[in-house]
């Protein structure tokens, strides 16, 4: 028992393990205590103090997220005292606040709206001490705005910027009155490191920091009669959009959300995965020639290939890597590539000016938004994707347009570029893509199904942050007899944190890989910073349970097998990496400022 | 910039490069150039291998860690009750007057910075100031149009 830990709370004995805080504790026999800048994703800041308990034969006040359970301790985690402090420190943190509300868009998502309505907290109190210059809203980036009037700095952002993404974009500045979470020289977003991932968004407590939304936008693109309005969904949404409408966590909304599309006045209702296939096709391919272009031609090569699905990663390695972006394969990602043949292929197969089509993707992701207005996304003549919506302004704009959610019927996505396999949906999830590239790239090397049971590649899967793999090509068919024998090593990092370690190695040489797959946010796309908040490993989880029962229940679970994929080709792209190919699906990288 | 890259160069060989380095870097460079300039803390930045974010967090907490432009001899008045009582307001009226700039400011030939500071410990003998590192107590207008006069004619 010397590990273990044996204390009173609220008049209930609990043992725990060494080190759990009194916070955990009271948590593993129902007593909720409440927490502003604790999030279990993070260290322990114990900086807002809401979370103070009574230590008996103690005067002040304990926070207890900050102070581990010891023997023999007494806790009262409800009493006047305490209640009068919580309540007293929500009046402090709320007279720096701007409470406007009602204009919020976290208002009833807000932790400390909820805190400060539980606590039933009298303004009054403390005079507003409000400072007008931090009512600016700094909206400068594409993907994140930032409103210091909203922030209560509880350094979230800044714990999730540099313990999970290792970018630290944001910084504590200043000091006492003045101290702000800001940038290098409160530069704007824009101008700074930041990736644009979105994690500070969803660790947030409050509206401090939000997605730029665009979906006022869209409401007038579909209002005019002109304009041919389309939207392809990611993966990730169709797991995590019930979250918003009253579904349980985990909850497949696929085809209701397809429905829900339709009525709010989509012209087409598109997937994401359609893309992820064709995504598989095209990097499959290169990394075969990759391969061969090592092992045949003997020529200088960039290996390990790493994925490039995820604009926030893309824009991590541009600022923090440059000088490895050969790394990268040249494939657009999916919502890239969907908005590419949107203005080409769709509106040709369709009969539509590509002038008129205005294309928006559904995503998990905040980064896309910054990745659809890249100058260099034009390939079709016009801005390939108009507007990139996380899966939180989906949901609201389904909540504007009325619609009982719940009670609408299933209906499937539109054609063409509707369909898509179970490997597209995987993409959602860490090692999803690894996943669905093997299952692939193994049948186009060997002409057989790789071989796991039921296609399911499990040592690709899960929450861990680097998952390492092997697969060993035999028999391999005579195009690719150069592969026999070869033990292909593959890697899956996710969170920022575990990228610059398969970075450090590649930078280092000492990378043993042949093909890796990065994504900027832990758990992957299904913990997006587009995803409704909250997130924890938990719902992570769960989120990723759901893609691959959607995955299980898909008719075709490879990529190559996508009949629509098989038809693009035929009538008009002909080859993987072939001219079109190259044209409208490949892309390259810069070099960014790295500090 | 050239200049301020070898100081940043001798001043990690001297403190080293961990986290621990930065505030001593930081101290070094504002002895030298008065300020930390944007370059010189992007500088810091990378060779300190850390954001520039964390940098500019760190050196912004400390009064004496300026990040705006000053002068050669940065003058702080101490601004604590005891120095106003003892006639600090004349005190800032004849700097004014004599240097022709207003309290935050800097000359045109970035000679004077002219700031304000919290207590400097020197209560007994106020009104106090600082140039740069040297103090000055018991202070009168007479004695500080002497002690500026002196700096502007390079006699320190």
């Amino acid at each position: 028992m010397a590990n273990k830990i044996t204390l009173t709370i609220d008049g209930h004995q609990v043992t725990v393990e060494h080190g759990t805080s009194i916070l955990d504790a009271a948590k593993q026999i129902n007593i909720k205590i409440p927490t502003l800048c604790h999030h279990e994703d993070l260290c322990v800041a114990g900086n807002c103090r809401i979370c103070v308990v009574e230590q008996v034969g103690k005067q002040t006040l304990t926070a207890s997220c900050a102070t581990p359970a010891d023997n023999g301790m007494t806790i009262l985690t409800s009493s006047p005292k305490i209640r009068r402090a919580r309540k007293d420190i929500m009046a402090l943190l709320v007279s720096e606040h701007n409470t406007q509300c009602t204009t919020c868009y976290r208002s009833t998502n807000c932790e400390l709206q909820i805190l400060s309505a539980e606590y039933n907290v009298d303004n009054s109190i403390y005079m507003s001490v409000l400072k007008k210059d931090d009512c600016e809203i700094d909206k400068a980036s594409w993907s994140v705005e930032k409103d210091n009037s909203k922030c209560i700095r509880c350094q979230r952002c800044v714990r999730t910027c540099a313990d999970i993404q290792h970018v630290n974009a944001l910084a504590v500045t200043e000091r006492g009155k003045d101290m702000k979470i800001s940038t290098f020289m409160h530069l704007p977003m824009n101008e700074i490191v930041c990736t644009n991932c979105g994690q500070c968004i969803t660790h947030c407590p409050t509206g401090a920091l939000t997605e730029r939304r665009y979906y006022d936008e869209i409401w007038a693109a579909i209002d005019n009669p002109e304009k041919h309005v389309i939207i392809n969904t990611a993966p990730a949404v169709r797991v995590a959009l019930g979250e918003m409408l009253g579904y349980p966590v985990g909850t497949r909304v696929t085809g209701k959300m397809v429905t829900a599309l339709k009525k709010m006045g989509f012209n087409s209702v598109l997937d994401t995965d359609f893309t992820a296939d064709l995504t598989i096709i095209e990097e499959g391919t290169e990394l075969l020639g990759r391969l061969k272009d090592a092992l045949v031609h003997k020529k200088p090569v960039s290996l390990p290939m790493i994925t490039s699905c995820s604009p926030g990663w893309i824009k991590f390695i541009e600022h923090m890597y440059p000088e490895h972006l050969g790394h990268l394969s040249s494939c657009k990602s999916p919502q890239q590539m969907f908005g590419a043949l949107a203005k080409t292929y769709y509106a040709e197969k369709k009969g539509i000016d590509p002038a008129n089509i205005v294309s928006v993707a559904g995503m998990p992701c905040a980064a896309k938004k910054f990745e659809a207005n890249r100058p260099e996304m034009r390939d079709s003549g016009y801005q390939d994707v108009d507007a990139g919506l996380t899966t939180r302004e989906l949901g609201y704009m389904i909540k504007q347009s009325g619609l009982n959610f719940q009670d609408l019927e299933d209906d499937d996505f539109d054609k063409i570029m509707g369909e898509s396999t179970g490997a597209a949906v995987i993409f959602g999830a860490t090692g999803g893509v690894m996943e669905a590239a093997l299952r692939t790239v193994y049948f186009l090397i060997t002409g057989r199904n790789v071989p796991f049971e039921h296609l399911n590649i499990t040592p690709v899967r899960g929450l861990e942050g680097i998952k390492a793999a092997s697969v060993k090509f035999e028999n391999c068919l005579p195009e690719y007899s150069f592969l026999e024998g070869v033990e292909a090593k593959v890697a899956i990092a996710h969170g920022l944190k575990n990228a610059r370690i398969i970075m450090d190695q590649i930078a280092a040489g000492t990378s043993p890989y042949h093909f890796i797959e990065i994504m900027a946010c832990p758990g992957g796309c299904i913990g997006g910073g587009g995803q409704p908040i909250p997130t924890t490993n938990e719902i992570r989880q769960k989120r990723i349970d759901a893609i691959y029962a959607e995955d299980m229940g898909k008719p075709i679970r490879m990529s190559h097998e996508n009949p629509e994929v098989a038809q693009i080709y035929a009538e008009y792209l002909k080859v993987p990496l072939g001219e079109k190919s190259h044209h409208l699906l490949h892309t390259k990288y810069r070099k960014r400022n790295r500090y | 910039m050239a200049d301020t890259k070898e100081l940043i160069n001798a001043l990690s060989t001297k403190h080293g490069v961990e986290r621990r380095s930065l505030l001593p870097i930081l101290q070094g460079i504002v002895e030298k150039e008065n300020y930390l300039s944007k370059e010189s803390m992007l500088e810091v930045a990378k060779v300190l291998d850390i954001s520039a974010a964390e940098v500019y967090g760190t050196a912004s907490f400390f009064s004496f860690l300026d990040t705006k432009e000053r002068g050669q001899y940065v003058i702080r008045v101490c601004k604590s009750m005891t120095c106003d009582m003892k006639g600090k307001e004349e005190i800032l009226s004849t700097i004014e007057s004599v240097l022709k700039i207003k309290l935050g400011e800097t000359t045109q030939d970035k000679k004077f910075s002219f700031l304000e500071t919290n207590c400097l410990g020197l209560c007994e003998e106020g009104p106090a100031m600082l140039i740069n590192d040297d103090y000055f107590v018991k202070l009168t207008p007479a004695k500080i149009r002497e002690i500026l006069d002196r700096y502007l004619r390079n006699e320190i």
